[in-house]
C-alpha cells in the first residue's frame, strides 16, 4: 500500500516529456477540419484527476515548462496556466471525487477551454498581437471539441501508465473518501 | 498531519506560481543573450533530434490520420471540385474547338494565298448540317445570298475541292460535294496535263473516277488532280471551277494505256468531316488556265 515515489516520478517525467515530443512533432502537424488536437492541458488535467491538487499543479508546470522551452516560447506562459489546470483538476477530485465516466470528458474539455483562454489573456497582457475575430473563436472552439472527443482516451492511457505507481484506494475509485475538503489521495498513502 | 498536509500545498503552490511569474519576467526583462533564453536555446538544441526523431517515427502515423482528415476533406470538397471540373472541361472544349477551327481558317487563308484565289472573292462558311445518309452528298453553309454566294459556286477547304453550291436562300446554301452521283468536274492529272472528268466512284464516301483520260496517257498512282478550269473558248462553256484547285490523289488505275482504263482517286478534301469551307463567289478571267 506503499506509494512508490520514485516510480510515480519517473513514470510522471517520461510522461511529460512523451506528450511534448508528442505533441510537437506529430499531433500539432496533423489537422482535421483545419484543427488538430492540444494533448498537453488533456494530461496535466488527467494527472490532476489522477494523483491529485498537488502532483497535478507540480506536472503541469513542469510540462508547461517543457512545452515553453522546446517551443521557444515566453518561459512561464505555458507554465503558469498549465499549474492552474492540474491543480483546479486535482483539486475537483479532492472535493468531489466525481465518478462518472464522462467526468474525464468534462474536465478535458474544461482545461482545453481554460488554457485557451488562459493563452489568449496572457498573451494579450503581455502585450503581443492577438488575432480577434471569428477565425479564432473557431480555432479556439474546434480545439475545444476536438479535445473532448480526445480526452477520455487520454485519460485512460495516463491512468494506465500511473496505476502501477498509485496506492491501491486511488486505483479503485469506488469509495467517496473526501466530501468536506480533503487531502490528494497521494498523502493517505 | 492534515495542516501540515495544507500548508505544504498552499506553499508548494504559491511557490510554483511565484517560480512562473518570475520567470515570466526574468524572460520578458533580460536580452536575447541573457542567460534563461541561453538555457532555453540549449533545451532546445537537445530537443531538435529527439523532435526529429520522433517525427520519423510518427510519420506513417501522422499520415494516417491525415489521410482519415484529408479524405473527410476531400469528400466535402468533392461537389465543389466537381462543378470547378466541369466547367473547366467545358472551356477546355471550346478552346480546344477554337483552336481546330483556328488551324482550318489557318488552312484556308494559305490556300487562297497560295492558289491566288484571293481575288474570287471568296466567302467563309460554316457547316451547320450534313446529309445523314452514309455518303454525305450535300452539306449545309451558314452563308447564303446575302453575302454574294449563287448557285454553281465552287466550294473549297483548306485540303482542296469539297463541291458546288446547288441551293441558295438568304442566310444559308446547299453545297453539292463532288462525292456525289450528279456532279462531273472537269480536271487534269496536274504533271502530265492529261484531261478528263471526276465523277464518283464506287468504294467509299471519298472514293472518285477520273473518267475520258485518252490511253495515250500514262496515270501513276499518286499523281494528283487538279480542277482544269475553263478548257473551250467560248464563253458559254465557261467550266464553274478556277484552275489548279486540288481534287484528289490517284490511288489505283485498271487496265492503263487502253481506251477502257479506270482511274481511281481520293479525294483530298475530307468530305465527311466538314467544317469550314470557302464559296468562291467570282470567276477570275472566266476560270481559264
Amino acid at each position: 500500500m506503499n506509494l512508490d515515489y520514485r516510480s510515480l516520478s519517473w513514470r510522471l517525467g517520461l510522461i511529460c516529456v512523451v506528450t511534448v515530443v508528442f505533441q510537437i512533432a506529430a499531433v500539432s502537424q496533423v489537422k482535421i477540419f483545419g484543427l488538430n488536437a492540444d494533448l498537453v492541458p488533456l494530461v496535466a488535467a488527467s494527472v490532476g484527476l489522477i494523483l491529485g491538487s498537488l502532483p497535478g499543479a507540480i506536472f503541469g508546470f513542469a510540462i508547461g515548462m517543457l512545452l515553453d522551452l522546446a517551443l521557444v516560447e515566453t518561459v512561464g506562459v505555458a507554465s503558469l496556466i498549465l499549474l492552474a489546470i492540474g491543480f483546479a483538476a486535482g483539486r475537483l477530485r479532492e472535493l468531489r471525487d466525481p465518478q462518472g465516466a464522462i467526468v474525464p470528458l468534462l474536465v478535458g474539455a474544461a482545461a482545453t477551454a481554460a488554457a485557451q483562454a488562459g493563452f489568449l489573456v496572457l498573451t494579450f497582457l503581455l502585450g503581443q498581437p492577438v488575432p480577434f475575430g471569428w477565425a479564432l473563436l473557431w480555432d479556439l472552439l474546434g480545439t475545444v471539441a476536438v479535445n473532448a472527443a480526445i480526452a477520455i482516451p487520454v485519460f485512460l492511457v495516463v491512468r494506465r501508465c500511473l496505476i502501477a505507481a498509485l496506492p491501491e484506494d486511488p486505483r479503485r475509485r469506488r469509495r467517496r473518501a473526501y466530501t468536506t475538503g480533503g487531502l490528494s489521495p497521494l498523502s493517505r498513502s | 498531519m492534515y495542516d501540515r498536509t495544507i500548508r505544504r500545498r498552499r506553499l508548494t503552490l504559491a511557490a510554483l506560481v511565484a517560480c512562473s511569474l518570475l520567470l515570466l519576467t526574468a524572460y520578458f526583462g533580460e536580452s536575447s543573450d541573457g542567460a534563461l533564453h541561453g538555457f532555453q536555446r540549449g533545451v532546445f538544441s537537445v530537443f531538435v533530434p529527439i523532435q526529429e526523431g520522433a517525427s520519423t517515427v510518427l510519420k506513417p502515423a501522422r499520415d494516417l490520420v491525415g489521410w482519415v482528415g484529408d479524405t473527410i476533406d476531400a469528400k466535402g470538397r468533392l461537389g465543389e471540385l466537381e462543378r470547378s471540373n466541369q466547367n473547366l472541361r467545358a472551356r477546355s472544349i471550346a478552346a480546344s474547338d477554337a483552336l481546330r477551327v483556328n488551324a482550318q481558317l489557318q488552312g484556308l487563308l494559305n490556300f487562297d494565298n497560295a492558289g491566288g484565289l484571293a481575288a474570287a472573292k471568296p466567302v467563309t462558311a460554316r457547316v451547320i448540317g450534313q446529309s445523314p445518309t452514309v455518303w454525305y452528298a450535300t452539306v449545309t453553309i451558314d452563308q447564303g445570298s446575302d453575302t454574294g454566294i449563287r448557285a454553281g459556286n465552287p466550294v473549297i477547304n483548306s485540303d482542296g475541292l469539297v463541291g458546288q453550291v446547288t441551293t441558295v436562300t438568304g442566310h444559308a446554301a446547299i453545297v453539292t460535294l463532288i462525292s456525289d452521283g450528279e456532279m462531273a468536274v472537269p480536271a487534269r492529272i496536274s504533271a502530265g496535263g492529261a484531261e478528263g472528268i471526276v465523277q464518283t466512284g464506287a468504294g467509299g464516301p471519298g472514293d472518285l473516277r477520273l473518267k475520258f483520260i485518252a490511253r495515250r496517257y500514262r496515270v501513276d498512282p499518286g499523281a494528283a488532280v487538279v480542277t482544269a478550269g475553263t478548257l473551250a473558248n467560248s464563253a458559254g462553256l465557261q467550266s464553274l471551277y478556277p484552275p489548279g484547285i486540288p481534287i484528289g490523289a490517284v490511288t489505283r488505275v485498271d487496265d492503263p494505256g487502253t481506251d477502257a482504263q479506270k482511274i481511281y482517286l481520293h479525294s483530298y478534301a475530307d468530305l465527311q468531316k466538314l467544317e469550314i469551307v470557302q464559296v468562291l463567289t467570282a470567276a477570275i478571267n472566266g476560270n481559264r488556265p
